[in-house]
C-alpha cells in the first residue's frame, strides 16, 4: 500500500480496482489514482459499521425467518431446522399481525395528511409577510421534536387522564383512552412531536425559492393566499414527498407511543401495532416468526414508500 | 420532481427570512389577513407549548398540590425537593440513566458524525469505482428505520453473547446513513476543489486536508448530523428495550418507561416520572437552542431533496 500521497499522476499499482481513476472526472483528472490510502481511511469505518449493523442483521433476520423449531416427541429438545417458507405462511395466517398493519395504515391515512397539512400551513405562514416574530414561532413549534417519544407519550397520557389532566372539564366528559379513541389520541401525540420538524423542512424549501419568482405575481396584484397556492405549494412538493415518505415509514414502525399507552389504557393490546406484535412474538420467544414478521413489515414499508414516491413523481412531472 | 436538481446550485442559503421584501411589492396585506395569520400562530403555539408548560409546573409541585391545585399554575415551589427525591431514589439510579443516555447519545453521535462525514466527503470529492453503488446502498439505508433493525440486531448480538452490554446499544448507533447523504451533498456544495488543490500544493496529506480544511467548511452540516443523530439515539427506545435487562445500563427513556409501567403498583413513583421527564427533556432543548444557528442552515442546505 502506498504510504505517501503522490503528487504525480502516475498510476502506481492498478491492481485494486477501486483506485482506478475515471477520466470523466472533471475536477481532479487522474489525481484520484494516488488517493487509495486516504479513501481507505475515509470509507473503512463507515463501511464496516454499515455492513455489520445494517446489512448483516438484515441478512441474519432473513436467515432466521427460514428456520423452524422441531422437537423429537413432546418433551424432546428443541432443534432449529430449515423450514423454508413455513414462518411466512404463519405470518400470512396471523390475523393479529394483519389487524395491526391495518390499524397503522388507517392511522397513517389520517395522521400523515393532517400532520403535513398543518406543517405546510405553518410553514407558509412563517414564510409570508403576515407574521411577526417568526424566529420565536419557529422554535416554539419545533421544540416538541426534542421530546423523546416515550416522554411525549407519558406526558400526554397524563393530559388525557380523566382525573389528573389540566383539562378535566374535557377529559371527564370525553374518554381519550377508550378502544375507539385511543388510536387517535396516539395520533395526536405523534402529530405534536413531528409537526415542527416537518414544518422546518418545508420552510427550508420555501426559503430556497428565489424572490424574483414572486415579483410578477405581486405586480399582477396577487395576494399572499394566491401566491402561496399557485407558486409556493407547487414548488415545495418535493419536500412534501420527502416528509410524506418518512412519515409513512414512521407510522408503520410505530412502537414507543402505544407501548407507553398500555400503562394508561387497556385498549392498547400487545398486538396494537406491527412492531408491538413483533416484540410480543419475540418475547414468547418465537424468534423465527418474529424475524419473518420483521421481514414482511420491512418489505411492506419499502413497497409503500416506493409506491408513494412513484405516484407523486408521475403527478409532478406531468 | 423537476425542481430537485436545479433548485440547489451553490447550496448556501441565499437569503434569510429577515429581509423579505414585503414592502416593495406595492400591495399591503389587509389587517384581516394579518389578524387571522397571527391567531393561527398563537393557537399553534399554545398547542405545542402547553404540554411542556404543564410538565414544568407539575414538576414544581408537592405531591398533594399536584392533584389539588390548578394544574397550569404554580403552588408551593418544590422543584428542588422533587429533584432531590428523584436523584436519591434507589441509590440515584436516575442519574445513572441520564449518564448512560449522555454516553450513548454523545459518544455515539460524535463518532457517527465523524464516520459519516468522512464517507460523505470521500464520495463527494473522490472518483472511485463503485462510488455510485455505495451511495445508493447508503441511500437505501436511510429508508431503513431503526426499529426495523432492532430485532435482527438482537438476534445477532445474542449469537455473539453481547446483549445486555453497553456495546449492544452503542455500536449500532455509530451508523448514520442520513449523515453520509447530508455530508456528500454539503461537501459537494461547500468545499471547493480549488481549496483541496491548494492544500495539496502546500503539501498537506489528504486526510489532514479533510480534518483541517473540509470539516471547517462542512461545519453546519456536521452540527446538523450530530444533533439529529444525538436526538435519534437519545429517543431510541426499541433497541435498548430488547437489548438490555440490567437497569444500570438503561438509557433514561427506557428507565422512565419502566417506572411509568409501575405507577399502578407504586403510586408515589408518578411524581418521579414527571420530574424525571422534565429533566430528560431539558438537555435536548438546551442543545438545540444553543446550536440553532448551525442546524437551521444545515437543514436548509442539504437536509432535503
Amino acid at each position: 500500500m502506498a504510504t505517501e500521497i503522490e503528487m504525480t499522476p502516475v498510476p502506481k499499482t492498478p491492481s485494486k480496482p477501486r483506485t482506478k481513476a475515471k477520466s470523466k472526472s472533471k475536477s481532479m483528472p487522474s489525481r484520484a489514482i494516488s488517493h487509495r490510502r486516504a479513501l481507505l481511511v475515509f470509507l473503512l469505518p463507515f463501511s464496516v459499521l454499515f455492513t455489520l449493523f445494517y446489512i448483516v442483521p438484515i441478512g441474519y433476520a432473513i436467515y432466521q425467518s427460514l428456520l423452524t423449531v422441531e422437537r423429537e416427541g413432546t418433551f424432546g429438545p428443541a432443534v432449529q431446522v430449515f423450514g423454508g417458507l413455513t414462518q411466512y405462511i404463519s405470518v400470512f395466517q396471523n390475523e393479529a399481525f394483519w389487524a395491526s398493519i391495518g390499524r397503522v395504515l388507517m392511522f397513517g391515512a389520517v395522521q400523515v395528511p393532517v400532520m403535513l397539512g398543518v406543517a405546510l400551513i405553518l410553514a407558509l405562514l412563517l414564510d409570508s409577510p403576515l407574521v411577526r416574530g417568526t424566529k420565536f414561532f419557529r422554535l416554539a413549534f419545533f421544540a416538541p421534536y426534542a421530546v423523546p417519544s416515550v416522554i411525549a407519550a407519558i406526558m400526554w397520557g397524563f393530559l388525557y387522564s380523566p382525573n389528573l389532566s389540566p383539562f378535566t372539564a374535557i377529559t371527564e366528559n370525553f374518554d381519550f383512552l377508550s378502544p375507539t379513541t385511543v388510536l387517535w389520541s396516539i395520533a395526536n401525540v405523534v402529530t405534536w412531536v413531528y409537526v415542527g420538524y416537518n414544518m422546518l423542512i418545508i420552510y427550508s424549501a420555501l426559503l430556497s425559492i428565489p424572490q424574483e419568482i414572486y415579483e410578477a405575481a405581486r405586480i399582477d396584484g396577487a395576494n399572499q393566499f394566491r401566491i402561496a397556492w399557485s407558486i409556493k405549494i407547487p414548488l415545495v412538493v418535493p419536500a412534501l414527498v420527502l416528509t410524506g415518505i418518512f412519515s409513512i415509514i414512521g407510522t408503520l414502525q410505530l412502537l414507543a407511543e402505544p407501548q407507553v399507552f398500555q400503562s394508561f389504557s387497556s385498549a392498547v393490546t400487545s398486538t396494537f401495532t406491527p412492531n408491538l406484535t413483533i416484540y410480543t412474538t419475540a418475547s414468547i420467544p418465537n424468534m423465527s416468526l418474529a424475524a419473518a414478521m420483521s421481514v414482511v413489515l420491512a418489505l411492506a414499508t419499502f413497497a409503500l414508500s416506493f409506491t408513494v414516491l412513484k405516484l407523486t413523481q408521475r403527478r409532478t412531472t406531468q | 420532481m423537476t425542481t430537485t436538481g436545479s433548485a440547489r446550485p451553490a447550496g448556501i442559503a441565499r437569503r434569510s427570512s429577515k429581509n423579505r421584501p414585503a414592502r416593495n411589492g406595492g400591495i399591503r396585506e389587509s389587517a384581516v389577513s394579518r389578524t387571522v395569520a397571527m391567531s393561527v400562530m398563537v393557537v399553534a403555539t399554545l398547542y405545542f407549548l402547553t404540554p411542556m408548560w404543564w410538565l414544568f409546573v407539575a414538576s414544581t409541585k408537592t405531591r398533594s398540590d399536584f392533584t389539588t391545585t390548578a394544574p397550569l399554575w404554580f403552588a408551593d415551589f418544590a422543584l428542588f425537593d422533587n429533584i432531590a427525591a428523584l436523584i436519591s431514589y434507589r441509590d440515584g439510579v436516575f442519574l445513572r440513566w441520564l449518564a448512560n443516555s449522555a454516553l450513548y447519545a454523545g459518544l455515539g453521535a460524535l463518532l457517527a458524525t465523524l464516520f459519516a462525514a468522512m464517507a460523505g466527503y470521500a464520495i463527494a470529492k473522490y472518483t472511485f469505482r463503485g462510488r455510485e453503488t455505495l451511495f445508493n446502498v447508503v441511500l437505501g439505508g436511510v429508508l431503513v428505520p431503526a426499529t426495523a433493525l432492532a430485532l435482527p440486531l438482537f438476534l445477532l448480538f445474542s449469537q455473539a453473547g453481547a446483549t445486555n452490554t453497553i456495546w449492544a446499544v452503542l455500536l449500532p448507533s455509530l451508523v448514520s446513513p442520513f449523515g453520509v447523504y447530508l455530508s456528500r451533498i454539503y461537501a459537494a456544495a461547500s468545499v471547493p476543489d480549488e481549496i483541496i488543490e491548494a492544500a495539496r500544493i502546500d503539501g498537506a496529506g489528504e486526510v489532514r486536508t479533510f480534518f483541517t480544511v473540509a470539516t471547517r467548511l462542512m461545519a453546519p452540516a456536521l452540527v446538523t448530523i450530530f444533533l439529529f443523530q444525538f436526538v435519534a439515539i437519545w429517543n431510541n427506545f426499541f433497541l435498548p428495550l430488547i437489548m438490555l435487562r440490567d437497569e444500570r445500563l438503561f438509557p433514561v427513556t427506557l428507565g422512565l418507561y419502566v417506572w411509568n409501567t409501575q405507577v399502578s403498583q407504586i403510586p408515589d413513583i408518578r411524581a418521579l416520572v414527571i420530574i424525571g421527564s422534565l429533566l430528560s427533556v431539558i438537555p435536548l432543548i438546551v442543545t438545540f437552542l444553543a446550536l440553532q444557528r448551525f442546524w437551521q442552515s444545515g437543514l436548509a442546505n442539504g437536509g432535503l431533496k
